[in-house]
């Protein structure tokens, strides 16, 4: 990895609710360092303690134990408002007795910016996020997507050393979700600042991310790019909660892995079972025949429009899941019961740890 | 049934009821405003339409000074009972769930739920002794006791208020480098001050009402409007007495008309 500079670091942060035995830690022992400039994208279920780790940073909480640091610093005890960074809230948070430019100019006038500078801080904003001539409208009178933008032009107003999000887009319908995702995307690129999101959508953090964070019960479970995560999850968690994964079983006598489904394959593992990884659209089904192909049964087939899922079961019982293509001609599908073969090339396999 | 919904206003008898209770509600104060313009000495027979009695009253010194005193009393209890009630409803409502809290919120709202006539004891019993103590006679008694009974009548919509608000604000504030004092005068008062309006209205209209309390703790010579007008009522009861009700009542209706839109919810 390139040794870009450090925008944010997380050292060892603990956050625990509630006292003795009934405290519940939100982070347990996380550790991660993100880099200046990058779209970071913090992904887990509901409870993973993103948003923790998010509030951490921001200064709205202040860990059990361990360090924030921005720029090198540490800054784990500086209040909200002493901290270079701003948030986008996922209800916005728009001040409502205040217009939109006055909503904008709010960091800046706390910061005690000269007039001047605010009033053309503020019309770069505007101009940033499209809504010049909502300048002086109240937010009540905007819609979804409007204030949406109002909160990140506010946010990023003051030119915070970071930008954190907080599941900015969970309130909008589709259509504008994937609008605001590209948004998003331009605006960071715009302004270079270092954007820290949170997310539980992980098509989301796939599309926009450059690197993610993947989170589980408070640990980090992997980080890495989009592509890394996806072709290489580092264990079961982050298999199943990125995209759709088929578990395979088997047995490894350190130089190779015999498969529970058949095939033996040359992946390095330490003696003992194992399991492992295969996405859906590694899978190829071919004739019954095809010599190497693995004997398989169709179980169903699921339509999808683009692509179609076939569940097959293998000999020994377990079911994998390939997906296909829907063909042009929009003829059927293999009948259930049909006997085909099943092949996969061995890189696609993944070997999970714990 | 064609129609299974149930509407209270399709009930036989609805219109009747309604009406009834209306003429109850407002005739005698329909008949107080009328006769307040009678040219005659009576209250009950009318001998014509004259501003008589307005004129008689606005030229009594005794009203005068009535009406002066109930309005410095009014505006500085009110100002007090406001100002406290803003404190307890920040410091009640900006806060996690506490133990003993609905002994808190008892103990602010006490005064609407002990009998007028008791604290009005207390309050005779309790200044007495100071009065005796100090020789001092002022109306500071009567602003401090108006002030007690008005401030959960101020505390109320305050705290209504800032129960509606969203937290979330106040820490997005915090986040755009306001400190606690500039988050709470750019964001939490202003989105808080038509709660605090309102509060400060409904206590300026219950402390120039009071009778009661007044009656007890005021000296000699600290008549207020309602004090003079049921001393008034013992000898000779002519319209004058209507005319200043009359105004009193075009006061409360301004001032309560004013609550009700600052109170009411937008869009």
């Amino acid at each position: 990895m390139s040794e870009s500079p450090i925008a944010v670091e997380a050292r060892n942060a603990v956050k625990a609710f509630g006292q003795g035995a009934t405290a519940v830690k939100a982070l347990d022992d996380v550790s991660v360092k993100i880099k200046k400039g990058e779209f970071f994208t913090l992904l887990g279920p509901s409870g993973c303690g993103k948003t923790t780790l998010l509030r951490l940073i921001a200064g709205f909480e202040t860990p059990t134990s361990g360090q924030i640091l921005l720029d090198g610093a540490d800054i784990t005890q500086l209040p909200p408002n002493k901290r270079p960074v701003n948030t986008v809230f996922q209800s916005y948070a728009l001040f409502p007795h205040l217009t939109v430019a006055q909503n904008i100019a709010f960091g800046l006038e706390m910061q005690g910016r000269p007039k001047a500078e605010i009033k053309k801080t503020v019309a770069r904003m505007l101009a940033l996020v499209k809504l010049e001539p909502m300048a002086d409208r109240k937010t009540s009178q905007l819609s979804g997507g409007q204030q949406q933008r109002v909160a990140l032009a506010r946010a990023l107003a003051p030119a915070p050393k970071v930008l954190l999000l907080d599941e900015p887009l969970s309130a909008l319908d589709l259509k504008l979700r994937k609008e605001m995702q590209i948004e998003l995307k331009r605006l960071q690129m715009e302004t270079g600042i270092t954007f820290v999101f949170v997310t539980h959508d992980q098509e989301e953090a796939l599309t926009m991310s450059d690197r993610i964070a993947v989170m589980s019960a408070g640990h980090i479970q992997q980080v890495g790019a989009p592509r890394e995560i996806y072709t290489r999850p580092a264990n079961r968690f982050v298999a199943s909660f990125i995209g759709e994964t088929n578990f395979l079983t088997g047995k490894s006598d350190g130089e190779a892995v015999q498969l529970d489904i058949g095939s033996k394959i040359a992946i390095k593992a330490p003696p003992g079972p194992v399991s492992l990884a295969i996405r859906p659209e590694q899978v190829r089904v071919v004739a019954a025949n095809d010599p190497g192909a693995l004997p398989a049964t169709v179980g169903a087939t699921v339509y999808f429009g683009t692509d179609t899922h076939l569940h097959l079961v293998m000999k020994d019982g377990s079911t994998l899941v390939a997906r296909m293509q829907s063909p042009a001609s929009g003829s059927g599908d293999l009948a259930k019961g049909t006997n085909v073969g099943v092949t996969f090339p061995d890189s696609a396999l993944q070997l999970l740890g714990d | 049934m064609a129609n299974p919904s149930f509407e209270v206003a399709r009930l036989p008898g609805f219109r009747f009821i309604a009406m009834a209770v209306f003429v109850v509600l407002y005739l005698p104060i329909i008949t107080l405003v009328v006769y307040s313009f009678n040219a005659g000495q009576s209250v009950a027979l009318w001998e014509g339409f004259s501003l008589t009695w307005y004129h008689s009253a606005w030229q009594n010194e005794a009203v005068k000074g009535a009406t002066f005193r109930s309005l410095i009393i009014a505006a500085s209890a009110s100002g007090i009972a406001t100002t406290v009630a803003t404190m307890a409803a920040l410091g009640t409502t900006r806060r996690k769930a506490f133990k003993g809290q609905t002994f808190i919120y008892v103990m602010i709202n006490q005064p609407l739920m002990v009998p007028e006539i008791v604290t009005a004891v207390a309050l005779l019993i309790f200044f007495a002794s100071i009065k005796v103590a100090t020789g001092y006679n002022g109306l500071i008694y009567l602003i401090i006791a108006h002030a007690a009974f008005c401030i959960p009548f101020a505390y109320l919509p305050i705290r209504a208020r800032l129960e509606g608000m969203d937290l979330t604000l106040e820490t997005a504030a915090a986040d755009l480098y306001a400190s606690h004092w500039l988050t709470f005068r750019r964001v939490t008062l202003p989105l808080m001050l038509p709660g605090i309006i309102a509060g400060a209205m409904l206590a300026f209209v219950i402390s120039l009402d009071d009778v009661v309390i007044t009656e007890f703790v005021k000296s000699g010579g600290q008549d207020t409007l309602p004090t003079y007008m049921l001393g008034q009522m013992r000898r000779a009861v002519t319209p004058e007495v209507n005319a200043i009700s009359s105004v009193l009542l075009a006061l409360t209706v301004v001032m309560l008309t004013a609550f009700f839109l600052l109170t009411r919810k937008k869009d």
